[in-house]
């Protein structure tokens, strides 16, 4: 039997309401899985750029340090010792150099983010300008750009990325990495330009921005409080979760040896030197192979878990 | 339907031009050539050779041949690998990679659809979190990871699987690489179909279908999952301009003599034809499937009239 349906109370005080981004923050801490994924992506964020000073000022070991008297020939597993006893100097053991897997896979953590996050962010430059352009022009001009953006969806880009980089990288390792940046999020924004104008095309007609014209709110509260917070939900799941993928295919080009250089090391490059030796030294691809995987996984998790707290219509689903 | 796919196939010809300039373009205005290797030709013997692949013309010239070779499919003499031409390597290479890709794409539908269309029925239970968890992991771990992992487990620890090598598709060699390939598209999938049958099976038809009291397997078989999968559907497009990306690593691993393989290679030995070939072969599979997806679109939603 249903329950009686209980009368709202008529409080002696207006209800406080409560903003959109705060309402977003408490479904999002409500969703144990993407608070897991916050707190693991915060970890690694952490640890990859405070661990390696940490470790150099330990140990001495930095990303790069070759220990003397190395034989080039022997890889310590974890924890191993060079005499074969147990050691807390090499948690995640050394490559056949003698470097030091830890430090190094940190640096990888960091290099991985940063091509991630720098990436994204021109994605997003391009993406939001791109979209807003469309929609707010809408008609003709929205018709041809989006027509454009369908053209390019169906080019294999990875393809030509590979060409950019084969045919432009290898000058330096500083402007190699300036390429990936601008290759990666130069072919990531399609999406975002989408999303961009969907929201802008629909967003200028919504009734909300109507009632809160009739309400007599000034234009410039209507747009900051209605009009950006409403289309920046979107963009910041979806850049979320556009920084994971950028991170897949930086490694994706590090693997195949276009990417990061050395000195700099990325996940993908750390996989890609740990992938000749797996039959003997497996530890060597597993560390930086399973600590990426968990990155993208926390960055996944919490991309969803966005996108649930801030589009209450799919929270319906 | 008929005008909008001829209109369809027409724009792609200038695409497949526009692709093939800008990696032109991208070749011609890199510093070095293929030429500039440690050990220099003699110039009389370097002069010869560019005579001979007409890389002595002016730049408008070499530009038109490469345009002219790419609308009548046939892209010359591969620079390193002496006597062969750009086509014989094609069709050496692509049976592998599209053996590759379309084994592993139809895997990822095989497993994935079941996988989405059970999670969507019972929403929120023990079976959706860990189907959906699962996913999760497919689509976090890279190919690169997961490809080595099984080699090291089959291959090397219990001896199950030859680790490499290319032995003809129907051969013990060939299972690794396509699951590797198709680990991430099968979790891709798995999630698409679940949110396109979450979204179907609020809508008024499936209630329609319920109503004449079918049964829930009727419903959700003959009914929802006709609906469910559009997003699947729109997906596979896109997803063949991805899977030639995963290929070029798959084929890196297991040493496949593929078109991804071959490319990589080109592009290291600045090989030109052999890169335009390669791209122009491409980009022309990928607007094809393309269009074929935006077809059949058409064909399984009333809705959408084109």
């Amino acid at each position: 039997m249903a329950p009686a349906p209980t009368p709202r109370a008529a409080s002696p005080e207006p209800a406080v309401g409560t903003s959109l981004w705060q309402d977003a923050w408490r479904r999002l801490r409500r969703n144990r899985l993407a608070v897991v994924g916050m707190v693991c992506t915060a970890v690694v964020a952490l640890a990859s750029f405070a661990g390696p000073p940490i470790i150099a000022a330990a140990t001495g070991y930095t990303y790069d340090y070759i220990p003397p008297n190395q034989s080039l020939v022997r890889s310590f597993a974890p924890f191993t010792a060079p005499d074969g006893g147990f050691s807390w100097l090499h948690p995640m053991g050394t490559d056949e150099a003698g470097r030091d897997m830890l430090a190094r896979v940190l640096l990888g953590g960091r290099i991985s983010l940063m091509v991630g996050v720098i990436a994204t962010l021109v994605s997003l430059v391009i993406g939001v300008a791109y979209g807003a352009t469309a929609g707010f022009f809408g008609g003709r001009i929205d018709d041809v750009m989006m027509r454009i953006v369908d053209i390019l969806y169906a080019i294999p880009y990875m393809m030509i990325v590979i060409v950019l980089l084969a045919f432009f990288g290898g000058q330096s390792p500083l402007s190699q990495l300036f390429l990936l940046f601008v290759a990666l999020g130069a072919v990531s924004w399609l999406t975002m330009a989408r999303i961009v104008r969907g929201q802008v095309l629909s967003l200028k007609e919504r009734e909300f921005v109507l009632a809160a014209r009739a309400a007599g709110t000034p234009a410039g509260r209507i747009i900051w409080r209605h009009l950006i917070p409403n289309a920046l939900g979107p963009v910041i799941v979806y850049a979320t979760l556009t920084v994971p993928n950028v991170m897949l295919q930086e490694a994706f080009l590090s693997f195949l040896g276009l990417g990061v250089q050395a000195p700099y090391t990325s996940w993908g490059s750390l996989a890609a030197d740990g992938i000749r030796t797996i039959a003997i030294f497996p530890w060597q691809l597993l560390f930086p192979g399973v600590t990426m995987a968990i990155t993208l996984f926390s960055l996944n998790f919490l991309g969803d878990g966005l996108r649930d707290a801030l589009d209450p219509q799919m929270r319906k689903a | 339907m008929v005008r909008f796919a001829l209109r369809r196939l027409v724009i792609t010809v200038p695409m497949v031009l526009a692709v093939v300039s800008l990696t032109w373009g991208l070749i011609r205005l890199a510093p070095g050539n293929f030429y500039a290797t440690e050990r220099a030709l003699p110039a009389a013997v370097e002069a010869n050779i560019r005579a001979k692949y007409g890389l002595d013309q002016p730049w408008y010239v070499q530009y038109g041949r490469v345009l002219a070779n790419t609308i009548r499919g046939d892209f010359g003499n591969s620079l390193r690998y002496q006597g062969q031409s750009v086509n014989e390597i094609l069709r050496a290479t692509v049976p592998v990679s599209a053996a590759l890709g379309v084994a592993a794409y139809g895997l990822a539908l095989l497993i994935g659809i079941p996988i989405g269309a059970v999670s969507a029925t019972r929403q929120n239970s023990g079976t959706d979190y860990a189907s959906m968890a699962f996913a999760m992991i497919g689509i976090s771990v890279p190919n690169f990871v997961l490809g080595p992992l099984l080699v090291l487990g089959f291959a090397l620890s219990w001896y199950w699987l030859p680790p490499a090598r290319w032995e003809g598709f129907f051969s013990l060699n060939t299972i690794m690489p396509v699951i590797t390939l198709s680990a991430v598209y099968t979790a891709y999938i798995a999630r698409l179909s679940r949110a396109g049958m979450l979204e179907v099976m609020r809508s008024n038809y499936i209630r329609t279908a319920r109503a004449k009291g079918l049964d829930e397997r009727t419903v959700i078989v003959r009914h929802a999952l006709r609906g469910g999968l559009l997003p699947v559907l729109s997906f596979s497009g896109p997803a063949l301009a991805l899977l030639v990306s995963g290929t070029v690593v798959v084929e890196r691993i297991f040493a496949l003599p593929g078109l991804g393989n071959y490319f990589i290679n080109a592009n290291l030995n600045r090989d030109e034809p052999l890169i335009i070939g390669i791209v122009a072969f491409t980009s022309i599979a990928v607007l094809f499937f393309n269009l074929l997806v935006d077809v059949a679109y058409g064909f399984v939603d009333p809705r959408v009239r084109v």
